[in-house]
């Protein structure tokens, strides 16, 4: 990486490089005689957590008989929802109650293998049919609906705020360079789990809170499709538009956002499957459903349980993204679903039938018991025994990644003043993108300094670095094999797409399972999620090298692997560097997810935070942890910009059509 | 210029422009007074894609607007349609300025009086052919008894009745712009702007759609505004055609003036490819005529290729007469013979 603006060499003979390289040496001198500049103070820490905190209590104090009000309100349909699918209800009937059973199992089923068929033929109705058959075998069902009436009611207030914020951003887009797009950058980077304690104390305990912390994690990527859609709508529709005497609200609600549908339909889908992400997170909390059953299952090591759990999440995320795919695909999806009632009233006619029937028979409401099963043991067994049989190779690989990668990253940040490590990043951004991003290292990095952070950061740089290091060795070569061969390619597409649906937690389990919590589970799950971006887009870059360049290699007597290496990797770095830098920014937001099973980094601070209901510790290291997203995440734009300027590379994937001006 | 616009009694004339200029770079959308137009011309940061055009375009021509690529054009079309908004200068419809028009004004205007033929079709890709077709209808407000009745009637008149229900993407690309033209239509404008409309397509469909417009044409007797740089196509539709280059009006007059009076050399350079004996009519090579009466006579308004046949079959030269059936001079098998042959020497050399 440090290598890109050097590549010609051009830069050593610039004299900023002196400069910055006099800088350094002063730096290394001062941090050798002052203190303070290589251990930061303890008494010199803002406490700004303690401000935040002080404010926000005051805040509650006064305001959260409003916010607890629309709690009581946005409660009803997350009650209905969940009453509707998992847990029955009880209406009050004069003085008796009537208690409503929830949905049927095989209603519900019907309808889900109807609509796979509906958007996707017989292939989808055949994977619903057989996740819903997971679902009930493995008595999952109930945490699954529980999970999905969460997501139910959450993907409508994302989906809509996320066009609405989308529109704005789309009209006024002085509004969203200055403000919309940070905030959302920030909605995104800062953990959930940072929002979720201001939203607790508001909106208390509960539900309610988790599905306001869902809808600002999940509402990003939709307001961003449904504006770069709108953005990139072609001028001529828009002068149709105003040629046609559309209001400006015509526009937009008429002309140009039915034009995209196609894009806001993969905007739906992204929403749903981030939705899904944080309802499972969210549910460790106290909501209860799928995630809880998991976290449970990990902490008393049952193995068993906690792989089936785990497998319906899997289960749940692969059947509702290959349906939001499928739909999407439809020729006129909002025709087809809305003229053709039969499409609507076929399965709610057929789970309110199967409903009633099961007043009749008990087996339809409640799936019988004799039929479930269970892996029985047999999962934990083998982890045992693989524990067992395996342990001294098990071992080895952990020491050896531990003691050659890991620990001498860990002891390299962990013990370099603080002064050298700030001042080295300043310098590198500086060289790297010019003096605005050295200056935002410097606010990121200061910013956890200030805040007494700098310690738990610099754990978080480590884990994130060990982490993309490995899933780099790793990916790149999967990447290589699988751009050569078709098949291949298409397989390695599709399962990086599914695992890239998978709510983060799920990686934890299998991790945990094999070597018990602390770093190196932390690291294998990090790399484990962190490693389709590197293969997506290595992968699609080679791919998309234009053919004649290839074909000038063969001419030239150029073997495979000579082919990659002096033609296919050269054209695909930049790309690849981005696929990097999304495994960094991939790895980051898994941190705060790894801390749940230990580790000592600014995810475990915010994790703290909630535990002790303190809100400002946690949004101050959300925030630190934002700050230092966004600026890796600049950097790498910046470099990848640099590079592309510098040898006219197009690979097709950083490249986003300019919506040309009105002429 | 207030006077000028005094001048516009003419009735018969439709939309016009005058002394209109467009410039780009860091301006005001519009300059108030001509002096801070000069100094924006001086400022040495602007670009100027018109610069003082005047025009007038009559009821129910076809106006064909000209030139090479970057020569003006769109932002001609833009500018009187307000699209894009002219740095200076006025346009006029119905002698009424459209320039001074506040948005709700101008969205009336353009609701019931104009519309626009795309050279990429912008259909909309969600709608079918028919609901394409309705948009201007539905977005105006009509009733849907209006818009079933016009559609149909549309979509018949462009010849894709067995289409209706299908999709965009499910058309070629000569069907597509067939529905971009029912739509222009479907409102009843009486204006209609076609920038490049059948540059996407392919020669042979392009001639099609040529004879569609014309076929159109003859019978809705619309005022259009046609933009192309194909001359072939600019004299086979135009009654009016303008040539523009770098901004500026270089020729403007019918197609036979201009095909037998270029200007200069870059308008020469476009009436060079074009065959002349399908362009310039008898009357205009007539010699005057030595005999009182001939057996054989040609209208002077019918092309030299559509009487070649008549004039070499004839012995001697034939009478040309005029509309009240005057002979007013007369051609010889020799001139036509000598047009015939450079006409097919250029479509040789092109
Ligand atoms: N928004 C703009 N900003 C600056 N210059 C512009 C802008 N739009 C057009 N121009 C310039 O104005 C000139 C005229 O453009 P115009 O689109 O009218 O040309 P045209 O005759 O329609 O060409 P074509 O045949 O390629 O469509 C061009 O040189 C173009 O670069
Ligand atoms: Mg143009």
């Amino acid at each position: 990486m440090d290598s890109i603006p050097l590549r010609d060499g051009g830069l050593f003979r610039e004299r900023r490089f002196g400069v910055a390289v006099a800088i350094a040496l002063v730096l290394v001198l001062i941090s050798t005689m002052v203190p303070a500049a290589a251990v930061y103070p303890p008494a010199w820490k803002l406490p700004l957590g303690n401000m935040l905190t002080t404010a926000l209590e005051f805040l509650v104090e006064h305001i959260s008989f409003i916010t607890r009000a629309i709690a009581q309100v946005v409660q009803a349909p997350l009650v209905l929802a969940s009453g509707l699918l998992a847990n029955g209800m009880e209406i009050p009937f004069g003085n008796t109650r009537i208690e409503l059973p929830p949905l049927s199992w095989a209603g519900i089923a019907g309808a889900v293998i109807w609509a796979g068929y509906y958007a996707g033929g017989f292939r989808l109705a055949l994977l619903q049919a057989l996740g819903c058959a997971y679902l009930l075998l493995f008595g999952q069902w109930n945490g699954a609906m529980l999970t999905l009436a969460s997501v139910a009611v959450c993907v409508p207030v994302a989906v809509i705020s996320g066009l609405l914020v989308g529109v704005l951003a789309h009209l006024r887009p002085k509004l969203n360079t200055w403000l919309l797009a940070p905030g959302l950058d920030i909605m995104q980077t800062v953990p959930a789990f940072a929002y979720l304690i201001p939203t607790l104390l508001l909106f208390g305990f509960g539900p309610v809170a988790a599905m306001i912390a869902t809808v600002i994690f999940a509402m990003p990527p939709m307001a961003r499709v449904t504006c770069l859609a709108l953005n990139q709508t072609p001028v001529e529709i828009r002068e149709l538009a105003k040629m046609i005497g559309c209001t400006e609200r015509q526009t937009i609600w008429r002309i140009l956002l039915p034009s995209v549908l196609p894009s806001l339909l993969v905007g739906l889908n992204q929403t749903v499957m981030m939705t899904l992400n944080m309802v499972i997170v969210a549910s460790m909390i106290g909501a209860g459903g799928l995630g809880f059953d998991v976290l449970r299952a990990l902490r008393q090591l049952d193995i068993d349980r906690g792989f089936e759990a785990g497998a319906a999440i899997v289960a749940i995320a692969v059947m509702l993204d290959r349906q939001g795919v499928a739909i999407a695909h439809l020729a006129r999806p909002a025709e087809a679903l809305r003229s053709r009632r039969w499409v609507w009233i076929a399965p709610i006619g057929f789970i309110i039938a199967m409903t009633l029937l099961g007043a009749e028979f008990g087996w339809l409401q409640n799936f019988p018991r004799e039929l479930r099963f269970s892996t029985g043991g047999v999962l934990g067994d083998a982890v045992r025994w693989i524990n067992v049989n395996y342990f001294d190779t098990m071992e080895a690989l952990r020491v050896f990644v531990l003691s050659y990668l890991m620990n001498p990253i860990k002891i390299y940040l962990t013990t370099t003043p603080w002064i050298i490590t700030l001042g080295f990043v300043a310098i590198g951004a500086y060289l790297i993108a010019g003096f605005r991003l050295a200056l935002l290292s410097v606010f990121a990095f200061g910013f956890c300094l200030v805040d007494g952070l700098w310690d738990k950061a610099m754990i978080t740089l480590y884990l994130c670095l060990s982490a993309t290091v490995v899933a780099t060795l790793i990916g790149i070569p999967i990447a290589i094999l699988a751009a050569r061969f078709d098949g291949l390619y298409r397989a390695t597409t599709v399962a990086v797409e599914v695992l890239q649906t998978l709510p983060s937690f799920v990686y934890l389990i299998p991790a945990v399972m094999l070597f018990r919590v602390g770093d190196f589970a932390a690291l294998l799950a990090i790399v484990a999620f962190a490693i389709t971006p590197i293969i997506k887009f290595t992968m699609t870059a080679l791919r998309a090298v234009p053919a004649d360049l290839i074909e000038a290699g063969r001419s030239m007597g150029c073997s495979k692997s000579q082919l990659d290496r002096y033609i296919l990797l050269p054209i695909a770095f930049p790309t690849i560097l981005l696929g990097i830098n999304q495994a960094i920014l991939f790895a980051l937001a898994m941190v705060v997810i790894t801390a749940l099973v230990g580790t000592r980094d600014l995810g475990q601070e915010v994790y703290m935070a909630l535990t002790a209901a303190d809100p400002g510790r946690g949004i101050v290291a959300g925030l630190g942890l934002a700050f230092l997203g966004i600026f890796i995440d600049r950097l790498f734009q910046a470099g990848v910009a640099g590079l592309q300027r510098r040898s006219h590379v197009n690979d097709g994937i950083g490249y986003e059509p300019v919506p040309s001006e009105v002429k | 210029m207030k006077k000028e616009i005094g001048q516009l009694s003419d009735s018969s004339v439709k939309l016009s422009c005058r002394n209109l200029w467009k410039l780009y770079g860091p301006f005001p959308e519009r300059f108030a007074q001509e002096s801070q137009l000069r100094q924006a011309l001086n400022s040495g940061r602007e670009f100027t894609a018109l610069r003082d055009i005047n025009l007038d375009i009559r009821h129910g021509e076809i106006f064909v607007v000209m030139g090479l690529s970057g020569s003006g054009k769109s932002t001609l079309l833009r500018c009187l349609t307000r699209l894009v908004e002219p740095s200076f200068g006025e346009v006029l419809l119905d002698g009424a300025p459209l320039t001074s028009l506040d948005a709700q004004g101008l969205m009336n205007i353009r609701r019931h009086k104009m519309a626009m033929v795309f050279q990429n079709f912008a259909l909309l890709p969600h709608l079918t052919v028919a609901e394409n077709i309705g948009l201007p209808l539905k977005i105006r407000g009509s009733d849907t008894a209006e818009i079933n009745r016009v559609v149909p009637e549309m979509t018949a008149l462009v010849g894709l009745s067995g289409m209706s229900q299908r999709l965009p993407h499910q058309l070629s690309g000569g069907q597509q712009q067939r529905v971009g033209l029912a739509r222009a239509l479907a409102g009843d404008p009486e204006l209609l702007f076609l920038d490049e409309p059948f540059s996407a397509l392919d020669p042979l469909i392009r001639r099609e759609l040529q004879g569609e417009v014309i076929r159109l044409q003859s019978r809705l007797k619309k005022t259009m505004i046609f933009v192309t740089h194909d001359f072939n196509e600019a004299v086979r539709l135009g009654d009016t055609i303008v040539i523009m280059k770098d901004g500026k009006v270089v020729q403007t007059g019918a197609p036979e003036d201009i095909v037998a009076n270029p200007i200069d050399d870059y308008v020469g350079s476009f009436v060079a490819g074009v065959d002349q004996t399908r362009v310039i009519s008898c009357g205009r090579i007539a010699i005057p005529a030595k005999s009182s009466a001939y057996a054989v006579t040609v209208d002077d308004r019918a092309k030299i290729v559509e009487v070649a046949d008549l004039v070499a079959n004839s012995n001697g030269p034939v009478g040309v007469v005029d509309q009240s059936g005057h002979v007013s001079g007369e051609i010889d098998a020799t001139t036509v013979l000598r047009m015939l042959a450079s006409g097919s020497r250029e479509r040789l050399a092109s």
